[in-house]
């Protein structure tokens, strides 16, 4: 894994903890196969989510894309990150 | 609908006992010495009974050719600067021109095929001219609406002077100033209170920056200041507003939240302060003087300008009132409804004693379901002491739709390092959710050098 990528993994990771802190939500271990409707956060703390990346990452993978794709695991949607913060 | 009885203009100049003045970036005109000049080159008798486009890259142009024009033309049609030149054949058709008043300054115009053409000019030279006056002249105003041919809404002299009759005496010694544009309703007011009252005015300057228009106040020693909150905030920001000292400021044309009111105090401590509400269709509804923003649930109702308001289910304020424009010219669709009431599109909502402005109906973000108006979340990041401006606006979002972002110019002199900037970002946001429900909170925020205000005085909604 190159120093990017991880930097990528990282960056969602922090924002999730920080979001999580100030909806005052509780997350779960933030484990690759993690499920997200089971993280802990509720759909405006992952709308906030997308906004905050895309403000630090300067991509929105979803809003751009052709397709209504929005993935499963954490694993996945660290993925489409990596993939779009070329 | 009942008319109040105003005098023309010119009447009203000839009536000034001293000279008065608009100056403008470069220029300065005698106003008062209309009653015996002219600035169309002697031929307002030829502008008689016609309806007549008045455009003019000069706001003083503008302002000496509405007081020769006022009690002689048919109607006058003010070109706003920021009109689509697209549109002008629709509004020709509409308003039923067949004269144009130009001073060639605006290219697009000068091409128009129409039976009369008259030049205006920022200088007035001497003319012994007896027009035919005593006509009560239609002003057609053009909504600041941002989609389509712009309305034309038909006003008259009395109906654009009726609240400042309701409010008593003139005030001679004063002298107006103004960051408006005086060819729209908002502007136009503080020129018609300058020029009624027997005052002067110093007329604002497109692209002239901000400490040379507050330099320019100060030097003519402006006694009464308007614009809009957008305006004033702007202007606050910048160190030379320490050189002027009005003794009345005055805000309308969008929400005064209680951060510019108090920002105002804090600048001018010895001034009174006002915030009006006003529309092109509705005229100018209320002024509000206690220094709070909102405005006391007694005003809904009959009151004693003969203003009445309604506040809808919707929360939306409705006038009904004698300074509200007859009707929009040259379309079949009804300015107000059976009962005579103007729907502003604005937002209220009672809190306690007072309503308070939340926003523009048409401009709320649907975030997943839940409503927002940017304007409320702004009152609360204006709040910061070291933002000078704020907009919220909405942002597409995969999830819930849309999400609400904000724009933010710092104060002068911060804003620089990077770490600073990420401190007042956490504090904004601390603020933002020790206050708003928690979908409110904008999910990012921008810092801007600067953000954009429209012709019509009011923050640029829509530019990314």
């Amino acid at each position: 894994m190159s120093v990017k990528t991880m930097s990528v993994k990282l960056t969602i990771l922090e924002q999730m903890e920080q979001i999580a802190r100030e909806h005052g939500k509780i997350l779960a271990p933030l484990k690759e196969d993690l499920v997200l409707a089971d993280c802990g956060l509720d759909s405006l703390g992952f709308a906030v989510l997308v906004a905050r990346l895309e403000d630090t990452l300067g991509v929105d993978p979803f809003t751009a894309a052709e397709d209504a794709y929005f993935p499963v695991t954490l694993g996945e949607f660290v993925k489409v990150y990596e993939h779009g913060a070329r | 609908m009942a008319h109040v009885e105003a005098p023309s203009l010119r009447d009203s100049v000839a009536n000034v006992p001293a000279a008065r003045f608009f100056w403008d970036r470069t220029a300065s005109a005698c106003f008062t010495v209309l009653d015996h000049g002219t600035s169309l080159g002697g031929r307002l008798v030829e502008l008689a009974g016609r309806s007549v486009l008045l455009t003019s890259g000069s706001q003083l142009t503008t302002a000496l050719a509405l007081i020769e024009l006022d009690g002689c033309a048919r109607r006058i049609v003010i070109l706003p600067p920021d009109v689509d030149t697209a549109d002008l054949g629709a509004i020709i058709a509409a308003a039923e021109i067949d004269a144009i008043v130009t001073d060639d300054e605006t290219p697009q115009c000068s091409a128009l095929d129409l039976p009369l053409r008259v030049s205006c000019a920022s200088a007035i030279a001497p003319a012994n001219l007896s027009p035919p006056t005593g006509r009560r002249t239609e002003w057609l105003l053009m909504t600041s609406g941002t989609t389509g041919v712009p309305k034309l809404v038909v006003h008259d002299v009395a109906t654009l002077t009726a609240a400042m009759k309701a409010r008593g005496a003139a005030d001679g010694a004063a002298v107006w100033g103004t960051f408006y544009d005086i060819r729209r309703y908002g502007g136009l007011q503080m020129y018609l209170r300058a020029v009624l009252g027997g005052a002067s005015l110093v007329l604002s300057s497109a692209g002239e920056p901000v400490a040379d228009h507050l330099e320019r106040l100060a030097r003519h020693g402006v006694t009464h200041l308007s614009g809009t909150p957008s305006h004033w905030r702007r202007a606050l920001m910048d160190p030379a507003i320490q050189n002027v000292a009005p003794r009345y400021v005055r805000l309308s044309g969008e929400i005064a939240d209680q951060p510019i009111l108090d920002r105002l105090r804090a600048t001018f401590p010895q001034a009174a302060i006002g915030h009006a509400y006003a529309s092109t269709e509705a005229g100018v509804a209320f002024d509000v003087n206690d220094g709070l923003a909102g405005f006391p649930v007694a005003y809904v109702g009959p009151n004693r300008d003969g203003v009445e308001m309604k506040v809808f289910s919707d929360g939306s304020l409705h006038i009904r009132s004698p300074r509200a424009a007859s009707r929009y010219a040259g379309t079949g669709q009804a300015l107000a409804d059976a009962d005579g009431f103007v729907d502003t599109g604005d937002i209220v909502e009672r809190r306690g004693e007072r309503y308070y402005f939340v926003g523009r109906k048409g401009g709320i973000i649907n975030i997943g379901g839940l409503k927002v108006h940017p304007e409320e979340i702004e009152a609360v990041i204006n709040q910061h002491p070291q933002v000078g401006m704020s907009r919220v606006r909405s942002k597409q979002n995969p999830i819930t739709g849309a999400i609400a972002v904000a724009d933010i110019v710092l104060k002068s002199e911060q804003g620089t390092a990077a770490a600073q900037q990420a401190m007042i970002k956490d504090d904004i946001l601390k603020l933002c959710r020790e206050t708003l429900p928690r979908h409110k909170v904008p999910a990012a925020i921008s810092f801007m050098p600067t953000l954009g205000i429209g012709a019509a005085g009011k923050l640029a909604r829509r530019e990314q």
